[in-house]
């Protein structure tokens, strides 16, 4: 095709022209490896703060953004989601596979819990929520990391539905967004979402409102 | 179509653009508002991080490394994002890409048919290229799913802010925009109620069909990791992340500048860009994504095209002065901080990009032959570089533009038209000489007699000065020069303390 | 100590009271003053506008006019900022090494006017007396390329008699940019509308700076509206006397 041929030509003259423009070419990986390990890095890597502060942080951020926090112990968890789920009146919930596994507990009676294997769009439309697990949650940001792991799933299932559960296990808190990027390393090819609170916009007059097309609404339970 | 109205080849200069806008009150109104409401959650967000010029520096000195090495982190990316089964496609400018693009488009649709439709995240670089506009010519209408992107092309508005391009307008004119706009089979959208929320509710209703329905998507790109092939977007209303997973083909368009060698350097950009941008700690929703996923239920689309895209870029990589204009992050906090951009609001800049890094950025993506006025616009007062979370001294680089213009208007006979240059140059040699000074202070004094009027204490005052000097004295009076100048003065004295001096002595 | 005056060709033309008080001041203090008389312009304006090679010869110029310096003092935050942020790129323009060498080895010694005081002295009251209500506009320069701080203020809290009063939006430019109050005149008069709100928000009587580029912009709206306040470099409220 046309296109081909042109685009073809473009990457070559594109690559000449960075090279012209840097006085040099880059192809030796040791020279690059040496130069990017020297950069500065002066900043907060590491967090400084105990186990107890660091959750009640993650808990403190997270209700900033509008999402609503509990905790549980490791074998309650099953029954906060029932907790939880029934306040919120949600009888049907789409689950990542694996999901019991990865919480380590039977997931409660009572509702109806429907695992995703590949769902079209317009099936994910129609249930009442998503319940997952996650990767690793940061205190500093209010954020929760999902990785397409079992457990986690497919990213779809955690955007169509209006309403989201997620577990997070106190042994997956971490304090600052390095040591978070720092445990995603090893599976960084994996699809990953960062959550920071319910879906919100401030496009209006710069007034935060929970937002327009992911799950307006976020509970999260603190497994310890 | 959102951005195809602000093209820096055919918009007026920037004076006589924010002439016409100084004077809108109502813009002027909505733009200092969210301006001040940014910079106020920025400053509270970056205050609690005692880090933050530690990140600062390392945000400058990764984008640095990373230009320096550009042909190599780019090769890396390529190799990288094709073994995880991505396409990747090299654009040497804003056609080139625009016609990959639209050809992918027309490929992604089922039966070899091409999609009449496509859903599109709010990006940059498509604006840049006016992509809407050449996606319409082919037949396609792209569906802007941001919502401030949605009230911008839907109001058939302009964007003008690089984060929250529809900042310039309030929720009544954004009602007015969605009641006229909106239709939707089964959908009412006429007693629409006023609320931000039911506002964002109609977005939600009307958009989420879109979603639902057609399947191929073009986004732009926030960083593109070299080392993973990996692609990140950073969004808030997860409008974002329905396009990149929802649909079987996504196509994204990204600047060559848009790279990063490593996954760990987001830890640093993820910190800066969603505090210097929304000021908030994170924003909503970050995706990360590699290629395709193979398995069998799939995890987002199956078919994954990038655009990597030059459109000048290499040019300013040339310019030693200006190339730290490539290691913009697109936060806009230079945009909240400016207080040019406070009065004039986005569009004065004629330019999808506005503020300070417009001021730097256009005139070079137009390789100096357009937007020269933009330079001008700005006091140099720095608030931009104090924010800039790569440390991007947007002063210095305006200064170095100016230049450029300079040396373009005194090129040849241009010199002798330009009554400005003519001034300017004549005034340097002035300034050459002390005896040359001493006597053009003089000369002064007598130009300016005639402008001068005494008032009650007897001063004299200037009210009204001619040509290019006739802006200032529109609101400005200027008091004459005093009779004596200091030189004189401090001259007089040594004088007559010498004189002093030697009587003593004797 | 010895003082070299460096007046700024702007100040010598048209604000020749700042000088005056400069050298007041410092003599005060016990320092002599000397001016060296071949000394024009920084090269801001011409810098800044674009016309770099314009300015380029004004640096062997200073270099030469102040070569024998101990110490030099300017009563001008953007023309010391035009020196430190500039000069080393105009000599590297240059291609000379001895003019490399030259402005590394005195821009050490160039200090603006409070922040000698400040900085150099480390003194904040310099025995003035001042009865006025002021307020202080912290010029762009100052306030981000010399980050000046809260050094003036420190200078004006110290004079006996003053009844200072903090404007609101401190941070915010006044507006003039040198040229581009003439090439953007409509955005730059909006900007100096909303300091002049500030200045008569305060109702101070007096606007003082370190500036007189900043004050001439705002003090020229004061006069036009019939404000009646006046715009003071701050070295004449130093220089006040009881």
């Amino acid at each position: 095709m046309g296109t081909e041929v042109v685009a073809g030509g473009a990457r070559e003259e594109m690559l000449r022209r960075i090279r012209a423009a840097n006085g040099h070419a880059t192809d030796d990986a040791a020279v690059v490896e040496t130069q990017w390990n020297a950069l500065p890095r002066g900043y907060k890597r590491a967090g400084t703060l105990g186990r107890e502060a660091k959750l009640e942080l993650l808990e403190e951020r997270l209700r900033d953004y509008d999402a609503s926090v509990t905790r549980a112990r490791t074998g309650a968890v099953a029954a906060e989601i029932a907790r939880i789920l029934k306040e919120r009146g949600k009888r049907r919930t789409v689950v990542p596979q694996g999901l019991a596994e990865a919480l380590g507990e039977a997931l409660p009676e009572g509702f109806e819990f429907v695992a995703d294997e590949g769902m079209t769009t317009a099936e994910l439309d129609g249930f009442e929520g998503v319940v997952t697990a996650s990767t690793v949650a940061i205190a500093e940001t209010g954020t929760i990391v999902l990785q397409n792991v079992p457990g986690q799933g497919r990213r779809a299932p955690t955007l169509v539905p209006d309403y989201h559960l997620c577990v997070v296990r106190a042994g997956d808190v971490v304090e600052t967004v390095p040591e978070a990027m720092a445990r995603l390393e090893a599976t960084a090819k994996l699809a990953t979402t960062f959550i920071s609170g319910p879906s919100a916009t401030a496009d209006i007059e710069m007034t935060r409102i929970k937002g327009v097309h992911g799950p307006r609404f976020l509970d999260v339970i603190l497994a310890e | 179509m959102s951005g195809a109205g602000l093209d820096p080849r055919t918009a007026p200069k920037f004076q006589v653009a924010a002439r016409a806008l100084v004077g809108d009150s109502q813009m002027r109104k909505n733009v200092r508002h969210a301006t001040k409401v940014i910079q106020t959650k920025r400053a509270r967000v970056v205050a609690e991080m005692p880090d933050w010029e530690e990140l600062r520096e390392a945000g400058k000195e990764i984008r640095q490394h990373t230009m320096r090495h550009l042909d190599f982190y780019l090769e890396q990316f390529e190799r990288n994002c094709t073994a995880a089964g991505g396409h990747v496609h090299w654009a040497r400018n804003a056609e080139e890409a625009r016609q990959i693009v639209v050809g992918l488009v027309k490929a992604s649709g089922a039966d070899g048919k091409s999609p009449s439709e496509v859903i599109k995240i709010k990006s940059m670089t498509t604006e840049e290229i006016q992509l809407n506009k050449a996606l319409e010519a082919a037949g396609i209408h792209a569906h802007e799913t941001d919502l401030a992107e949605l009230i911008i092309q839907l109001g058939h508005d302009q964007p003008s802010h690089i984060v929250v391009p529809a900042l310039h307008k309030n929720r009544a004119q954004i009602r007015e925009i969605f009641q006229r706009e909106m239709h939707l089979p089964g959908s009412d959208f006429s007693n629409l109620g006023g609320t931000p929320q039911d506002l964002a509710d109609a977005a939600r209703r009307f958009l989420r069909e879109k979603f639902l329905r057609v399947k191929t998507a073009v986004s732009g790109a926030n960083f593109l990791v070299a080392e993973t092939g990996g692609v990140c977007i950073v969004e808030s209303e997860g409008n974002g992340r329905m396009c990149l997973t929802l649909p079987e083909t996504l196509i994204s368009v990204a600047g060559i500048d848009k790279v990063v060698p490593r996954f760990q350097d987001l830890e640093v950009m993820l910190q800066l860009l969603p505090r210097s941008a929304t000021g908030e700690r994170m924003n909503p929703y970050n995706s990360i994504w590699t290629g395709v996923d193979k398995t069998a239920a799939g995890d987002g689309p199956r078919t994954f095209h990038v655009v990597l895209m030059d459109n000048a870029r290499t040019e300013i990589l040339a310019d030693k002065e200006a190339r730290q204009t490539l290691h913009c992050i697109r936060c806009g906090a230079c945009l909240n901080s400016c207080p040019v951009y406070q009065q004039t609001g986005g569009h004065a800049y004629g330019s999808v990009y506005a503020g300070p890094i417009g001021a730097i950025l256009t005139p070079q993506l137009m390789e100096m032959h357009h937007a020269q006025s933009l330079p001008y616009a700005s006091s140099l007062c720095g608030a931009c570089y104090e924010v800039c979370p790569v440390k991007i001294n947007i002063p210095e680089v305006l200064i170095h533009l100016r230049n450029r213009v300079v040396k373009q208007q005194s090129a040849g006979l241009n010199l002798l038209v330009n009554p400005e240059v003519m001034a300017l140059k004549a005034v340097a040699m002035v300034f050459r000489s002390e005896g040359v000074f001493r006597a053009s202070q003089k000369l002064g004094r007598l130009a300016e007699l005639p402008l001068s009027r005494k008032d009650g204490q007897g001063v004299g005052w200037i009210e009204w000065m001619p040509g290019m000097l006739g802006g200032w004295s529109q609101v400005r009076d200027l008091r004459v020069m005093p009779k004596q100048t200091f030189r004189q003065w401090f001259e007089q004295r040594e004088k007559a303390r010498a004189k002093k001096a030697a009587s003593d002595g004797n | 100590m010895r003082v070299s005056l460096f007046i700024t060709c702007y100040n010598d033309t048209l604000f020749p009271e700042t000088g005056k008080a400069v050298v007041k001041v410092l003599e005060r203090l016990g320092h002599t003053v000397d001016f060296p008389a071949g000394q024009t312009c920084c090269g801001q304006m011409h810098w800044n506008t674009g016309y770099q090679e314009e300015a380029l010869p004004l640096l062997p110029r200073f270099l030469k006019q102040f070569k024998d310096s101990e110490v030099i003092v300017s009563p001008s935050t953007s023309c010391v900022a035009m020196m430190k942020d500039h000069y080393p790129i105009m000599a590297e323009r240059m291609k000379d090494p001895k003019i490399t060498a030259e402005v590394a080895a005195i821009l050490p010694k160039v200090w603006e006017f409070s922040q000698f005081l400040t900085q150099k002295l480390g003194l904040e009251d310099v025995g003035a007396y001042y009865p006025h209500r002021v307020t202080y506009h912290a010029s762009c320069h100052g306030l981000r390329s010399m980050k000046l701080g809260d050094g003036p203020q420190r200078l004006l809290r110290a004079v006996r008699g003053i009844d200072l009063v903090e404007i609101e939006n401190l941070e915010q430019c006044c507006g003039f940019g040198g040229t581009f109050a003439i090439k953007n005149a409509e955005v730059s008069s909006a900007m100096l509308a909303e300091k002049v709100r500030g200045v008569l928000n305060t109702r101070a009587e007096v606007v003082t700076g370190c500036d007189n580029s900043c004050l001439m912009h705002i003090g020229g709206a004061l006069h036009r509206q019939r404000t009646g306040v006046r715009p003071v470099h701050l070295a004449e409220i130093l220089a006040g006397e009881e």
